[in-house]
C-alpha cells in the first residue's frame, strides 16, 4: 500500500434542520483498501456515502480524493460537471436496489456500455466486446447480452449492476447495501465474486451496510457509527471480535449464532 | 385580409416573445429555448409550434409555402396555408425557390435552400433524449453539462437488435460540436441537409413550449459508430412519374393486388421536373 491516501474525508457533517445526519466524519482510505461502514437503520451510513460520493452537499468538510490528473482534490469544491466526469471514470457507485442503478428498458450490453460511451467510445465492435467480457466477469451468460435487466433475477441484476460500474475501471467503489434484498445463497455468490474483483482490480471500496457478515467477508477496516458519529473504528477482525464501545458489543451481539 | 385579426394572427407582444426566444435559438445553435407557447386555433401535433414560429417571423412581402411530409397539397399543408392567407394576407407559393418562410412538417424540401429563405418546422417531441431519460430536470443538466454517451447507448441498442443503425427519422444530431439536438421526423436522408445550409431554420414545438434554431452555415453532424457510419438511406427505387434517382420516395399502394409504385415525397420537385420534361416508368 503507498503512503498517499486515495480518499481523506475531513469533518463530513450533515445536518437535517436541528437533527444530525452524520457529525464531523474524518478517515483515510488507501488504495486497495476496503472498509465498512456498519450501523443500524438511521446512523448516518447512508447519508455519510452519499456525501462522499456527491450525491448530498454536507454543510461542512472535505472529500479529498487523490485523482489520476491532478492529484489530491476536495471533489466538494470541484465544479459539477468535474465531479460527474470522476464520478463515471475514476468512482463507481453501486445501489442497494439495482434498478436504481441500470436503465431497465436498455439491453444488458447497452446497460455496460454506457459509461465507456459516456468516456467517449465509438467503436460498436469495441464496446460490445468489452461488454461481453464483462458479463462473462460477473458470471453472466453471454448469450444474455441482448436482454433486458427486467428479465434477470435480482441477483444477476446485482452482477450487472456490478459489470456496469467498473467497466471504465474504477479506483474507488463505493456501494450502498450491495446484498441488500438478496435470498442468502445468492448473497454468498455475489460477496464472492465481489471479493475477488475488488482483490483483482486492486480496488478500493467503502461498503455501507448492516450485514455484519458482509464486511467480515470484504472490509479490511471497519466504522461503526451511531446516530450520525464514529463510535468505533478499527481493522474489521478486531472490531468484531473485541468490541470496545458499548454499541458495537451490542450489535455484534444481536447477530444469531448459528 | 380578415379585419378581425392582428396580422399573421398573434398579437404584436406574442410575436415579440416568440422572436426573443428565435434570436435565443440562434444564438445558441441546437439549445432548446423555452418559450410560452399559446393556444392556437388547430389541435396540438398539426404544428401549433411551427405555426407560431411562423407568424412571429412573416412580414406582409414574405411567400409563404406549407409542406406536410414533402406534399404541398395534403390537409395539414392546405389549412396552415389558407390560414395565414387569410391572416396575414401573404402571397403563398407551392414553388420552393419562390418562397421566404416554409413551414414543414417532416421533410427538407429537395431543391436547395438559398440565402434569405427561413425554414420552420413542427416538431412534436424537441428532446432528443426523451425516451432515454424520462426526468426533464436530467435531460437539462446533461444537454447543459454535455453528457451525451446515452444517446449513444440508443443508437447501441439498434444495432445490438437489428444489426444496423435502424433509427430512421428523428435522427439525432450534432451542432457546432457542442448540443444534441433532435432535428423533428424528417427522415435521415435529410440530415445532411441541414449543415451547412444557406437559409435559416428554426424549430417550434408547441405543446413543449420549446424553439431551437440553426443559423445559416452551421456544422451539423449526425451521431454514429466508427464502426457503423451514418448512412443517408432512401427507397432502392426512382421516382415513377419523374424518374429522380436522387430524391426521397414514397411508397404508394396502387391496387387491390399489392401493386406499389415509388413517388417523389417531395411533390413540388416532382411536378417541376415532369414539366421539364422529365418521365418515369408509370408517367401518364
Amino acid at each position: 500500500m503507498s503512503d498517499q491516501a486515495l480518499l481523506s474525508v475531513r469533518g463530513i457533517t450533515k445536518r437535517y434542520g436541528a437533527h444530525i445526519g452524520c457529525a464531523e466524519v474524518s478517515f483515510d482510505l488507501y488504495p486497495g483498501e476496503a472498509m465498512g461502514i456498519v450501523g443500524e437503520s438511521g446512523s448516518g451510513k447512508s447519508t455519510l456515502l452519499n456525501c462522499m460520493a456527491g450525491h448530498v452537499a454536507p454543510d461542512a468538510g472535505q472529500v479529498i480524493f487523490d485523482t489520476a490528473v491532478d492529484g489530491p482534490r476536495d471533489t466538494l469544491q470541484m465544479s459539477e460537471p468535474e465531479r460527474r466526469m470522476l464520478a463515471r471514470t475514476d468512482w463507481a457507485f453501486v445501489h442497494q436496489h439495482a434498478r436504481d442503478g441500470l436503465r431497465m428498458g436498455v439491453s444488458a450490453g447497452g446497460n455496460v456500455g454506457e459509461r465507456l460511451m459516456a468516456v467517449g467510445a465509438r467503436n460498436y465492435g469495441e464496446i460490445r466486446a468489452s461488454a461481453a467480457g464483462w458479463l462473462g466477469r460477473v458470471e453472466i451468460d453471454t448469450d444474455r447480452i441482448d436482454d433486458r435487466p427486467s428479465t434477470f433475477s435480482g441477483g444477476m441484476q446485482q452482477r450487472l449492476q456490478i459489470a456496469r460500474n467498473l467497466v471504465t475501471g474504477p479506483r474507488l467503489v463505493f456501494m450502498d447495501e450491495p446484498t441488500g434484498g438478496l435470498d442468502v445463497s445468492v448473497q454468498a455468490r455475489l460477496l464472492d465474486l465481489l471479493r475477488s474483483l475488488v482483490r483483482d482490480m486492486r480496488l478500493s471500496a467503502i461498503i455501507v451496510t448492516h450485514d455484519l457478515a458482509v464486511v467480515r467477508l470484504l472490509a479490511d477496516r471497519l466504522t461503526v457509527m451511531k446516530s450520525g458519529h464514529v463510535v468505533e473504528s478499527g481493522l474489521t477482525d478486531q472490531v468484531l471480535d473485541d468490541p470496545q464501545h458499548a454499541y458495537t458489543q451490542l450489535l455484534v451481539s444481536s447477530i444469531l449464532q448459528v | 385580409m380578415s379585419e378581425e385579426y392582428n396580422f399573421a394572427y398573434l398579437n404584436e407582444q406574442t410575436k415579440r416573445m416568440i422572436r426573443r426566444a428565435i434570436l435565443k435559438g440562434l444564438a445558441v445553435p441546437g439549445y432548446q429555448v423555452p418559450f410560452a407557447s399559446r393556444e392556437m386555433p388547430m389541435p396540438y401535433g398539426w404544428g401549433t409550434g411551427g405555426v407560431q414560429v411562423s407568424a412571429a417571423v412573416m412580414t406582409e412581402g414574405d411567400c409563404f409555402k406549407v409542406i406536410d411530409q414533402g406534399a404541398d397539397d395534403t390537409t395539414n399543408a392546405v389549412s396552415i396555408r389558407s390560414f395565414f392567407e387569410r391572416t396575414a394576407g401573404v402571397a403563398t407559393t407551392t414553388h420552393t425557390g419562390e418562397a421566404t418562410v416554409i413551414q414543414t412538417r417532416h421533410r427538407i424540401p429537395e431543391e436547395p435552400l438559398k440565402e434569405g429563405q427561413i425554414l420552420v418546422y413542427q416538431v412534436p417531441i424537441p428532446e432528443p433524449l426523451r425516451f432515454l431519460e424520462p426526468r426533464e430536470s436530467e435531460t437539462r443538466k446533461m444537454h447543459s453539462l454535455e453528457e451525451y454517451g446515452l444517446m449513444h447507448v440508443k443508437l447501441y441498442e439498434d444495432i445490438s437488435r437489428h444489426g444496423h443503425i435502424s433509427t430512421a427519422y428523428a435522427y439525432p444530431v450534432s451542432v457546432e460540436g457542442r448540443y444534441v439536438m433532435d432535428p423533428s421526423p424528417i427522415p435521415k436522408f435529410d440530415n445532411p441537409k441541414l449543415g451547412d445550409c444557406p437559409a435559416i431554420q428554426l424549430f417550434g414545438a408547441g405543446r413543449e413550449q420549446r424553439i431551437y434554431a440553426l443559423p445559416p452555415y452551421t456544422q451539423v453532424v449526425s451521431l454514429d459508430f466508427e464502426d457503423h457510419p451514418f448512412e443517408a438511406s432512401k427507397a432502392d427505387h426512382a421516382c415513377a412519374l419523374c424518374g429522380a434517382e436522387d430524391s426521397y420516395l414514397d411508397e404508394v399502394i396502387v391496387d387491390d393486388a399489392g401493386g406499389r409504385i415509388f413517388v417523389c415525397s417531395d411533390t413540388d420537385f416532382c411536378a417541376r421536373r415532369q414539366e421539364a420534361g422529365h418521365a418515369g416508368k408509370d408517367a401518364a
